[in-house]
């Protein structure tokens, strides 16, 4: 399967997508100017990747900033890894945020009571 | 210019300069608003309120404020004589910082026809809580679809969230088919 491997700017976040490696990473700031064609790719890329997940996939997310419309496709994400953990596999979501980031560990929260699979927070502080 | 029409816009000038001191305006924007626009502004913004030794938490929402507002406007505004598709997604933007509050603050042109849908929503919003808001923006992120532009319906959601206050508007009239919509966001520099 194909990797993904997107660096990030400052208005795209960096994305690593490689079953391989067992790596699967959004991370960074994300506000594209559209939301739909960046995020596109990465929605058809886990299509794909269901139809033959490793054993286990812990997808880790780490944005220090995302806008509104942004929010909506990360949900897009979220439920695609909870439809391949409701056909039984083991997903893990690591949803990392800076430790004095209240609203981005309360958008880990809500992404987490929307979605039915293992979530995890994870809170690190910027050095 | 004659000298006289000179010396009248010379005097617009310093009026102009003086009325923006007077507001405490440190931004002030019209015309259309793209993407890269966005990006300039919020990067200015950013960068001087970073110099100022802001909180990271006022950073964060006075960023989050202007990203929506901004994208508010290129995905919504109208224009006057709305078929001509180059002057949509106009307004004006403003940010001022007083001694306590940042003010964030668009205007744009909108059909009458939109007016009432758009005050329903906001205030609809405006009668929520924090919780209720949170609610309000999962429903809306998890049922709610993506516009052609972009736009999520979540914008102004968000806006009442980071600032934690009731979404403050006007519209003013300004002519059969249109008004003016000014939407001002407040967000406190001291936590």
């Amino acid at each position: 399967m194909e990797t993904i491997k997107i660096m990030g700017t400052d208005d795209t976040p960096t994305v690593i997508l490689d079953a391989e490696n067992e790596i699967f990473e959004i991370s960074g700031r994300s506000l594209p100017e559209d939301v739909t064609a960046f995020y596109d790719p990465i929605l058809g890329w886990l299509d794909e990747y269901a139809s033959s997940p490793n054993k286990k996939t812990v997808f880790t997310f780490k944005l220090v900033y995302f806008n509104t419309a942004s929010s909506k496709l990360l949900l897009d994400i979220l439920m695609k890894l909870e439809q391949m953990h409701e056909s039984g596999n083991d997903i893990l979501i690591r949803w990392y945020y800076p430790e004095d980031d209240e609203d981005m560990q309360e958008a880990g929260e809500e992404y987490a009571d929307i979605v039915d699979v293992p979530f995890e927070q994870v809170g690190y502080t910027l050095s | 210019m004659d000298k006289k029409n000179v010396r009248g816009f010379l005097e617009f000038v310093y009026d102009f300069y003086k009325s923006m001191k007077a507001h405490e305006i440190t931004l002030v924007y019209e015309g259309e608003i793209t993407h890269q626009i966005t990006k300039a502004f919020t990067s200015l913004t950013e960068s001087n309120m970073a110099k100022e030794e802001e909180s990271n938490s006022v950073q964060k929402k006075v960023f989050h404020v202007m990203v929506e507002c901004l994208q508010n406007i290129s995905k919504h505004a109208d224009s006057f004589g709305s078929d001509d598709f180059l002057f949509a997604g106009r307004g004006i933007f403003m940010v001022s910082k007083g001694d306590s509050e940042y003010h964030v603050t668009t205007g744009n042109v909108i059909e009458n026809t939109k007016i009432d849908e758009l005050s329903k929503i906001l205030d609809y919003i405006n009668t929520l809580d924090k919780e209720g808001l949170k609610q309000l923006y999962k429903t809306q992120m998890r049922e709610g679809r993506l516009s052609e532009k972009g736009g999520a319906g979540l914008g102004f959601i968000d806006i009442a969230r980071k600032t934690g206050r009731k979404l403050e508007y006007h519209f003013l009239p300004i002519d059969e088919e249109s008004h003016f919509f000014i939407l001002t966001s407040t967000i406190s520099r001291n936590e």
